[in-house]
């Protein structure tokens, strides 16, 4: 294994909570050093690479080995073959495809909005003129690269290459660039493929048995229902349920016997419940597998029928009988498949569902569980990426061979069918979908009528942590809007793989969850080698091809299966699974490979599918853990990894399925005989983002919740790098603080080098009034000298387009007579450093005033232009921090100007600590004015104490006074506040007794106002505050007079369009209770859309001008004021045919 | 004071309870400030010259020139805070103000950089800074940018450097201190230049310079620069803190430690642990006091008892309360005209000038109010 300096190193290095080399080390106090050496090898993301790994190295050659060769219809002779597949290293590529720079960096595709992504080569043979040429090399398309993947130029790097590369090397990487913009492939959870799920509809009594089958050609859906005690079968391809009895005859024309026995063995409970069903067969008069055929055959969907290939001539009808084969075979239960009419296995696959069926009508308790954790799996960027490159490959080629043939028809060539000129027009739409699908999210798959959005989202850069928890985003297929909460509820099989804490509020609430510390995703692991090895094993499984129903339900025998498909049987379930579980710990087997036995099915599962979720676990043997000093001593270093305590048996991977057949203990001191296996740190069970928060377990739950989604918003230092981009929108703070109390996973994942908030002295007292409701006190002096500063940084951008008839934009020169253009510099940009305040020029674009009509033929005309220039809008002024002149992959001009305000908090400001304890700024007081403590101490904030009964976040107080603790004694090692492993709170307080405070944290306080004594002791401490994202400055809005809308004449909306603040119904509701009135007509009307309009009092209608057009007259034609959307909507009643006449009446009639 | 008809004089023990602010284990008593007439009722208590010439005291633990404590004995709470207050945020100082960037193509941002700067307190003549330097006014908008600036208000800096590689550097050296020539500007970069008069009174030893000469202000890399000048005024903490003259003033009460009965043996060095070393100390029972009956130490000679060393050295923390062995043996209080002032100046003023400075600020507040207290008796 290459090393990969990754930041991880000085973790390591010296044991990482303050262990030197010379330090004793206890095997089971020091076993959590494992964490940081599975981070080094898994990380926080390395689901995300292995997955893109596996595909641009194997999945992708599959693909293309599956579809590897194309053959003309019209020319016997020809046909081109696709040796091998490769996916190369990101390079620039000039206009004419010459490499121009060898090496392109993402930060160089950030910053010139370009693609990070690498070509595809093929090695291509093919005839021509009957001779077959081989060429290799030859460009196909241009393939997205994951950032840190194997192809990734970041792969490998260590600090120092990043460094000069740009690029941030605590960055977690698997992401992609697409066109300048990070774009993040989700996590999508859904239901397992290829298991059966058993569900019991309770209402109806109907049980029903399902099944996903999911291969390369299809995705389809199959049923096993029982109701009204008989047994059927669903597939959308048959229009009608069909009887269980005449499938299974269909199915390799089995006996009534036989088919007694594969469902319901000997068990004569289930061999009553399930004779009724041959009287089915027999109403329907189905005896041989020939009439089953027939019957299946005529209930085939027509229009699925002789559906001819894509792109290949017309097939000729078929008998009814081969459509029930072919439906049979390839259509239902597709993944099983049929190898020369071999339906056997078919057949007990289908029996087992069946069976399944009727157990679960004896015992309700076996159905499953649809939100069990094992009957999920996840789909990462590897895999959706294989969907859409498989789905784009084979439209390649159906285009490819579409457009040789085309060549090949023509009689007479001039130059002989060359498919390369071919493979390159056509590889285009290759890139095409892949940009397109990553940009938009929206993922197509036409074959499997696949059409999903939302599955990319831009990383948010918002902080580091709202990156890196983006990274670990698993979002679900489920409905947002149905109201449901069975996939909503924590499921206790999430233990240990996805955070309890970290989910969004409200509608998402549940569907998108997050992965904890050490959850690894599984890749694809070949299944044959896993099967042979199970026919090998001391005891072997027996093939089931060779055994009979009564056999396979013999009580004491186990069906093996492997991935839901049975394949073998057991006598010895227990011994079976025992050894094959040493084989795996001995590195023979895969360590993803999970095997688990379930006694109430009688069967033993072995899995390899990819999607799996899974966790290592430290093994114990005989009530000991398998974890030797000697080897933390290795670890320590840096002779062994994290592969080497799977390899020697050390630790092994549990996944969901496989954690029900172990005991696992939480501390060493919970171990038993019984136990198997041990948790590497129980801390582990939160995810990354929930692991900032000190003390987790001191809080109430929702709490740790709120900071989960609030540590996003904080601001804080985004990246190294962070000021060598140009976002849209980039937050940094001016002096970001380590927390005084962080975490294990705050080192971890090196939040204490990009920390996002600072440690606040903080008082908790009333103060003044301006507290309520959790508003904080602030201290003036902290915000002179820099507490809660932060800087916002903002991209405006100028592409200068290039017309079809040859004019361009350009920057036009400075007319410094303009005051708007007083921050230009000669060039026509704003010059760096430059003050620019509303209305003021930073890019001065002029844009061609014809665009269209073409020059040629005509003399040379002067070109007019017309100004198009970039010119800021916020009404606070703030400085160019960058001006960037560059040019895209498309060779357009692109221009980025960076702005840069710098922000001192005020009033209004939302801040908030890491316990979910969110407030905004209800006063700034002098420093003179704070209370003050004996040592001279005055608050930074002021928090009042009514934030904590009903909130009950006793880790806040914890956090005070540990971090009080640890900066009294200058000991950076007393502030830990990791979930059940903090530092013990008795042993805080006497550190505060001996540095001379008080033991539970609240000390003597004086008024800074009066200069006596406060009546009460005073609760204060550092906490560690964030800054969060909303500022009053970007929200505050007003307005006097300012644009209406065009259409209603009515003011506008919001306040990005300067909008007026809106009498709504309730407000409008209160005036005319109040009896308002006027008040009312001038909010509605006067303020509003007012205008005054000529109305003929003889027609109704609106008149001109003082004259009715319709009666011809001016004599009855009054003026009147009404809202202007009033007499929209009677004009649009009239343009659709509904007459309105108004009738006018004197409010005040004149006495005649 | 002479007792008037009706009058009474409070007893000795009366007045120790009424100056002591109690420290219980959760409150603390008696906090609210009495030291007006006619507070308590047919007492006398009307302001005495004489009799505050008397009890008026001021010991100093500490004067250094930058840090100093003292104590201020017999005067109220409002009047010892008013003095803190002033220190923190009316005494004038020099601070920079104003920064002019010419170039700044290092990491930090013009605002950072400036903000940066004008919170390094500086130093220089004494007589200069007080006497010579006046306040600089804001231009108005009609006026020109510098209509305002003279060299009596106005000290003008410069900062320029630029950061080069170090040729001489061993070539296994990875400190960039050593690599690159002016890799770290400090505060002792910066260069006064005298304007006008300002010669006269800043020069030698007089010169305008950061107190701390080692505050890092800016790292640099080869090829980055900074040319800036700054203009410093005269300010007030009130307006920004860069102008408080202080690190910190603050003040605290004189404790008061009153063991009610004897604390021996075991107890006593427990006692004695429950403060900070040095209040407590532990001396051995005397055979008279073995003797004495009623005074709890009888048959106890020889063994060690706690008695109070320093309570001025208490932080008051209450520590004692929480034994249940020490419930009633022992009574925390702190005096009320006390104050134990501790003053850390941040360098442009010594400590002990600092105070004295307040003082006459007060006297100078006193002097504003007093002709409009007496304008307001007249209208009425």
């Amino acid at each position: 294994m290459p090393f990969i300096d990754d930041g991880f190193e000085a973790l390591t290095k010296p044991f990482y909570n303050g262990k030197k080399l010379t330090d004793p080390i206890s095997a089971v106090e020091d076993k959590n050093q494992l964490l940081p050496a599975f981070l080094k090898v898994k990380g926080l993301v390395k689901q995300h690479i292995d997955s893109y790994n596996y595909f641009v190295d194997h999945e992708i050659k599959e693909i293309v080995r599956a579809n590897r060769i194309v053959k003309s219809d019209v020319d016997s002779s020809f046909w081109v073959e696709f040796l091998d597949i490769r996916v190369e290293s990101p390079e620039n590529v000039g206009q004419n495809g010459s490499t121009t720079n060898p090496k392109v960096t993402p930060q160089e595709c950030r910053l010139r909005d370009a693609t990070y992504s690498a070509r595809i080569l093929v090695d291509v043979a093919y005839t021509r003129e009957r001779q077959k040429i081989i060429r290799r090399n030859v460009e196909l398309a241009r393939m997205p690269v994951m950032l840190r993947s194997n192809k990734c130029h970041l792969y490998g790097a260590n600090n120092a290459k990043m460094e000069i590369m740009n690029e941030c090397p605590l960055d977690p990487g698997g992401y992609f660039i697409v066109r300048g913009t990070e774009k993040v492939i989700l996590i999508q959870e859904q239901l397992s493929k290829n298991r059966v799920i058993i569900e019991a509809d309770d209402k109806n009594s109907i049980i029903t048995a399902s099944v996903t089958s999911s291969t390369h050609e299809r995705k389809s859906k199959t049923y096993v229902t029982l109701k009204k005690e008989r047994i059927n079968l669903q597939h959308n391809v048959l229009a009608e349920p069909i009887p269980i009895v005449i499938i299974l005859k269909a199915l390799g024309g089995l006996t009534d016997f036989e088919i007694m026995q594969l469902v319901a063995g000997s068990d004569a409970r289930y061999q009553d419940d399930f004779e009724i069903n041959f009287s089915e067969a027999v109403v329907a008069e189905v005896f041989t597998q020939q009439q089953a055929l027939e019957y299946i055959g005529a209930r085939v969907k027509m229009g699925m029928k002789g559906r001819p290939a894509r792109g290949g001539p017309p097939q000729p009808r078929r008998s009814v009988i081969e459509e029930g084969l072919d439906a049979l075979a390839n259509i239902v239960i597709a993944h099983i498949p049929v190898e020369g009419l071999d339906f056997y296995p078919k057949a007990i696959y289908v029996a087992m569902m069946t069976r399944r069926v009727l157990m679960v009508r004896h015992n309700p308790k076996l159905v499953d569980d649809r939100d069990f954790v094992g009957n999920k799996r996840f789909e990462l960027a590897g895999q959706l990426l294989s969907l859409l490159f498989e789905d784009l490959f084979k439209n390649f080629l159906s285009s490819l061979k579409f457009n040789i043939e085309n060549t090949l028809k023509k009689q007479h060539r001039a130059i002989p069918a060359d498919p390369l000129l071919q493979i390159g027009a056509q590889g285009k739409h290759i890139t095409e979908g892949l940009n397109r699908a990553i940009q938009t999210g929206n993922w197509t798959v036409q074959r499997f009528r696949m059409n999903r959005a939302g599955v990319t989202h831009v990383l948010s850069r918002l902080s580091y942590i709202a990156a890196l928890g983006m990274m670990t985003r698993i979002s679900s297929q489920f409905e947002k809007t149905r109201k449901v909460s069975g996939p909503r509820a924590l499921q206790p099989s999430q233990w240990g793989m996805l955070c309890p804490s970290d989910t969004p509020e409200g509608e998402a609430c549940g569907l998108v969850k997050n992965l904890a510390l050490m959850t690894h995703i599984t890749t694809d692991a070949d299944e044959t080698p896993i099967k042979r090895w199970a026919f090998t094993l001391e005891p072997p499984a027996e093939p089931l091809r060779n055994f009979s129903g009564a056999e396979m339900h013999k009580k004491g025998t186990y069906i093996v299966h492997m991935n839901g498909t049975p394949f073998a049987l057991t006598r010895f379930p227990k011994k079976f699974a025992a050894n094959f579980r040493t084989m795996r710990r001995r590195g023979w087997i895969s360590p993803f490979v999970s095997i688990n036995v379930n006694e109430n099915l009688s069967a033993v599962h072995i899995a390899t599918d990819e999607g799996r979720i899974c966790r290592p676990y430290i093994i114990v043997k005989n009530g000991k853990p398998r974890i030797k000093e000697s080897q933390l001593r290795m670890l320590q270093a840096e002779k062994v990894t994290f592969d080497d305590f799977l390899r020697n048996g050390v630790v092994e991977y549990l996944d969901a399925n496989e954690e029900n057949d172990t005991l696992i203990a939480g501390t060493e001191k919970d171990i038993t005989k019984a136990t198997t296996h041990l948790e590497i740190e129980p801390f582990t069970l939160l995810g990354a983002v929930a692991g900032l928060i000190p003390f987790p377990h001191h809080n109430q739950s929702p709490r740790n919740t709120y900071q989960c989604a609030m540590g996003k918003q904080a601001i804080g230092a985004i990246a190294y790098n962070q000021f060598n981009r140009i976002d849209t929108l980039l937050l940094t703070m001016v002096y970001p603080q380590r927390p005084m109390v962080i975490s294990k996973t705050i080192e971890l994942i090196h939040y204490d080098k990009l920390p996002a908030g600072q440690n606040a002295t903080v008082v908790v007292m009333s103060y003044s009034g301006y507290d309520i409701e959790d508003a904080l006190v602030l201290n003036k002096a902290s915000l002179d000298r820099g507490f809660g500063r932060a800087q916002v940084f903002k991209k405006y951008a100028a592409d200068l387009q290039r017309y079809p008839n040859g004019s361009r934009e350009r920057i036009g020169d400075k007319d410094p007579a303009l005051e708007k253009n007083k921050a230009l510099s000669k060039d026509g940009l704003a010059d760096v450093g430059c003050m620019v305040e509303s209305g003021q020029v930073m890019i001065k674009k002029e844009s061609p005033s014809d665009t269209t009509s073409s020059t040629i033929g005509m003399e040379r005309r002067v070109e007019a232009f017309r100004e198009t220039p970039i010119s800021y809008k916020a009404a606070d002024p703030a400085y160019i921090d960058k001006v960037m002149i560059t040019q895209t992959d498309r060779e357009t001009q692109l221009i980025k100007v960076q702005t840069r305000q710098t922000r001192r908090p005020e009033i209004g400001d939302k801040f908030s600590s890491r316990h979910g304890q969110k407030g905004v700024v209800g006063i700034i007081v002098d420093q003179e004015d704070l209370p003050f403590s004996d040592a001279g101490i005055v608050p930074d904030i002021i928090m009042n104490p009514h934030g904590f009964p009903s909130r009950m976040t006793v880790g806040k107080l914890l956090e005070c006074l540990t971090g009080k603790a640890s900066i009294v004694k200058g000991r950076r090692d007393y502030g830990y506040g990791d979930a059940f492993r903090s530092h013990p709170l008795e042993e805080m307080s006497a550190e505060l007794v001996d540095a001379g405070f008080s033991w539970e944290g609240k000390d003597y306080f004086t008024s800074g106002i009066t200069g006596e004594p406060l009546q009460a002791y005073i609760f204060n401490g550092p906490i560690y505050y964030q800054r969060l994202k909303h500022m009053v400055q970007d929200k505050m809005h007003s307005r006097s007079r300012g644009p209406r809308a065009i259409l209603t004449r009515q003011p506008t909306e919001g306040r990005s369009r300067d909008g007026g603040l809106r009498l709504g119904e309730m407000e409008r509701d209160c005036l005319v209770a109040y009896g308002a009135s006027q008040l009312l007509l001038e909010r509605l009307m006067t303020s509003s859309d007012a205008v005054t309009l000529d109305v003929c009092q003889r027609c109704g209608l609106f008149g001109s001008k003082g004259y009715c057009n319709t009666c011809r007259s001016s004599q009855e034609v009054a003026k009147m004021t009404m809202p202007y959307a009033a007499k929209l909507l009677v004009q649009e009643l009239v343009s659709m045919n509904v007459g309105v006449r108004l009738q006018l009446e004197d409010e005040f009639p004149h006495p005649r | 004071m002479a007792p008037s008809s009706g009058r009474r004089a409070p007893s000795a023990a009366e007045l120790e309870e009424r100056n002591t602010v109690g420290i219980r284990k959760e409150i603390v008593t008696n906090t609210v400030s009495d030291d007006y007439p006619d507070n308590y009722a047919n007492e006398e208590h009307a302001w005495d010259k004489e009799d505050f010439r008397r009890t008026f005291k001021v010991q100093f633990h500490q004067n250094d020139q930058f840090e100093a404590q003292f104590s201020l004995i017999g005067v109220d709470a409002s009047i010892a805070n008013a003095f803190r207050r002033i220190m923190i945020a009316d005494i004038p100082s020099l601070a920079i103000e104003t920064v002019f960037v010419n170039n700044n193509t290092s990491v930090i941002q013009d605002e950072v950089l400036a903000h940066r700067l004008g919170l390094i307190p500086f130093t220089g003549g004494k007589k200069g800074l007080r006497d010579f330097m006046g306040f600089w006014r804001k231009p108005g908008p009609e006026e020109d940018a510098y209509a305002t600036t003279f060299d009596t208000n106005t000290v003008s800096l410069k900062l320029a450097a630029k950061c080069t590689r170090n040729k001489d550097a061993p070539r296994d050296s990875r400190d960039p201190k050593v690599l690159y020539d002016n890799a770290h500007i400090y505060a002792r970069d910066i260069v006064f230049e005298p304007l006008g008069g300002q010669a006269k009174w800043f020069s030698g030893e007089d010169t305008i310079r950061p107190v701390n000469p080692d505050i890092l202000i800016v790292k640099m890399r080869p090829g980055q620069e900074i040319d800036i000048e700054m203009h410093m005024h005269k300010g007030y903490g009130w307006d920004h803190a860069k102008y408080s003259p202080v690190a910190t003033a603050s003040y605290r009460l004189m404790p008061k430690i009153t063991i009610l009965q004897p604390i021996l043996g075991a107890d006593a060095e427990k006692f004695a642990n429950c403060f900070v070393p040095g209040v407590i100390g532990l001396e051995r029972v005397t055979r008279q006091e073995a003797k004495t009956k009623g005074s709890g130490y009888e048959g106890h000679e020889g063994e060690l008892k706690a008695v109070v060393k320093d309570a001025m050295r208490d932080t008051v923390s209450r520590e004692v309360l929480r034994h249940p062995e020490f419930e009633g043996k022992v009574k925390l209080g702190r005096r009320k005209d006390h104050f134990i002032f501790s003053i850390e100046s941040a360098g442009q003023w010594d400590s002990d000038e600092l105070f004295m400075e307040s003082v006459k600020t007060l006297k100078k507040k006193c002097g504003i109010l007093r002709p409009q207290v007496t304008n307001m008796v007249q209208t009425f």
